[in-house]
């Protein structure tokens, strides 16, 4: 297999990775948009289409803030993944997310702030250089992956709208359209997926606003058009397709938080020490890997301990 | 019929074989770059295949009295033993994979798990009771033990039934359809045996003569 190398060339001119990986796949699917996105570039304005996934990035900046483990492979992360609204089974949300429609779309950023907003998807890729960040991702279940994220901070995004001092929390909430999302029936959770942050969580460098992977635009069943990337929390706190960020003082309820308090907490950080009340969370299995490894207290981001330090985190899971 | 029992219970055989040989292929197809294969998460998609396996041939044994009762077809009991075999050969193979992939066969950390998870002590009981039927599935078993005997511990297949369900209930994370499906197919099997065993009792003390006032 060949391992992308750490390119000295713009990420714009290199053939998206799984299109070299997997030829067949990509004789296969030359369909009319992968080939216009190939063409066109980065021309998405008059594109009135949905599934911008596969349209590359240009202009990416490499992180320090990158692991240098082995990237999970594309299709892997493309078609094993958990996105409730697009169907409770991880193979779904590739097969049932293709239709949907992410353009236009905007997000609303409201509650505490002095200047509230609503910001066109475009306007906010633009608010900065788009950096890749190879972050660990642990999902509660017992699974990681390794993901080339492509994104920025989320606080050069929530500094826009000049959050008040009041302000002491965040909350997400995505896009809940039962029309194009076949898995929001009632009974699994109280839609639409709510997820919130602590203000200093929210703020610290590490949690990423995210608008691509391996160089292109997310893939819808990744959480086009925007998602978050909070690494050393479980997966399910950095939520997909979001459209409202709101200030608020008061802690937000969440949506795995609702649908079951004693085994979903607010805060959620990967801890080996505090085992889901079904299943340990002392090692997980990383796609690929026969087995398995031993879970990093912060999925090993040590840097992000002094946002909890005098906290109890059994209590506060 | 009875001159085709062999011939319909050979097609049995090979049919309650092709789950496995479904996953051996997709095996085969993972190693060797080809597809459909095991997807991203091969040993996570064993484990759940020969688990959802294991239920449905356990549904399947279940079956097999209503079925021959309702539709008429008392050769059908014929087919009960392979069945129930073929129920503890998946489970057999769940949980080898669940002991290898998850536990990598460090038996201290699979007894913690039995005793300290819940869906994992269920399903130990589930397989663990079918132990004693497989073992006592012979004709030679059933002769040695007497009818009677045989058939009250072969009643285990109910708390078996009722196990494996609350195994996968107490698995799924939110949506509970699939396991809830289960449920219900085990309800309406354990229900009608409950409801001829009512009947037949009825029947029985309709027919006992009436007490006498003394």
């Amino acid at each position: 297999m060949l391992i992308r190398k750490t390119a000295d060339i713009p990420a714009s001119e290199v053939t998206p990775k799984h299109w070299y990986v997997n030829r067949r796949k990509f004789i296969a699917g030359a369909s009319a948009l992968g080939a216009a996105a190939l063409v066109s570039g980065y021309d998405l304005m008059s594109e009135p289409e949905h599934a911008f996934g596969g349209t590359a990035i240009p202009g990416i900046q490499k992180s320090n803030l990158s692991t240098t483990e082995k990237e999970t492979p594309y299709k892997d992360v493309t078609t094993y993944n958990n996105y409730y609204e697009f169907g409770t089974d991880k193979s779904e949300p590739a097969e049932q997310a293709k239709n949907f429609r992410t353009r236009p779309w905007t997000v609303t950023i409201d509650g505490l702030v002095a200047k509230p907003k609503t910001l066109d998807i475009d306007a906010i890729m633009k608010l900065a250089a788009p950096e890749e960040r190879i972050y660990r991702h642990r999902c509660v279940e017992g699974w990681s992956i390794v993901v080339p994220w492509i994104g920025f901070s989320l606080s050069t995004l929530l500094k826009q709208v000049e959050p008040l001092g009041k302000a002491k929390y965040v909350k997400f909430t995505t896009l809940g359209d039962g029309k194009q999302m076949p898995g929001l029936r009632p009974g699994i959770l109280d839609w639409p997926y709510r997820e919130g942050l602590r203000l200093d969580e929210a703020m610290q460098r590490l949690t990423m606003i995210t608008f691509g992977l391996y160089g292109e635009l997310l893939p819808n069943q990744n959480g086009a058009q925007l998602r978050l990337t909070v690494p050393w929390k479980y997966g399910f706190k950095s939520g997909k397709s979001i459209v409202k960020i709101t200030f608020t003082d008061k802690q937000p309820d969440t949506a795995w938080n609702t649908a079951a308090p004693n085994e979903y907490g607010f805060y959620s950080n990967v801890n080996p020490n505090v085992d889901h009340p079904r299943w340990s969370q002392g090692t997980e299995r990383r796609l690929g890997e026969f087995s398995k490894r031993k879970t990093l207290m912060f999925n090993g981001y040590d840097e992000v301990a002094s946002l909890y330090s005098g906290m109890d985190l059994k209590r506060n899971f | 019929m009875n001159k085709y029992i062999r011939w319909i219970k050979l097609g049995l055989f090979v049919l309650c074989l092709v789950p496995v040989a479904g996953l051996a292929w997709l095996y085969y197809n993972t190693t060797h770059g080809l597809e459909p294969d095991l997807g991203a998460n091969p040993l996570e998609y064993l484990t759940h295949g020969t688990g959802t396996w294991t239920i449905n041939f356990i549904m399947l044994t279940l079956c097999i009295t209503p079925a021959r009762k309702l539709l008429g077809m008392p050769w059908l009991i014929q087919m009960r033993k392979m069945l129930g075999l073929f129920a503890f050969f998946y489970g057999c193979l769940h949980f080898t994979c669940w002991l290898w992939f998850d536990k990598q066969f460090i038996w201290s950390d699979m007894g913690a798990d039995i005793l300290k998870r819940k869906f994992v002590t269920a399903g130990m009981v589930a397989l663990a009771l079918m132990l004693p039927l497989a073992l006592t599935s012979t004709t030679w078993a059933i002769r040695k033990m007497g009818g009677k005997r045989w058939q009250a511990l072969h009643r285990l297949i109910y708390v078996t039934g009722i196990a494996a369900v609350i195994h996968y209930i107490w698995l799924v994370k939110a949506d509970l359809k699939a396991p809830l499906q289960y449920a219900a197919i085990v309800a309406v099997l354990l229900g009608y045996r409950v409801f001829e065993w009512a009947r037949k009792r009825s029947a029985a003390s309709a027919n006992r003569p009436a007490p006498q006032a003394g």
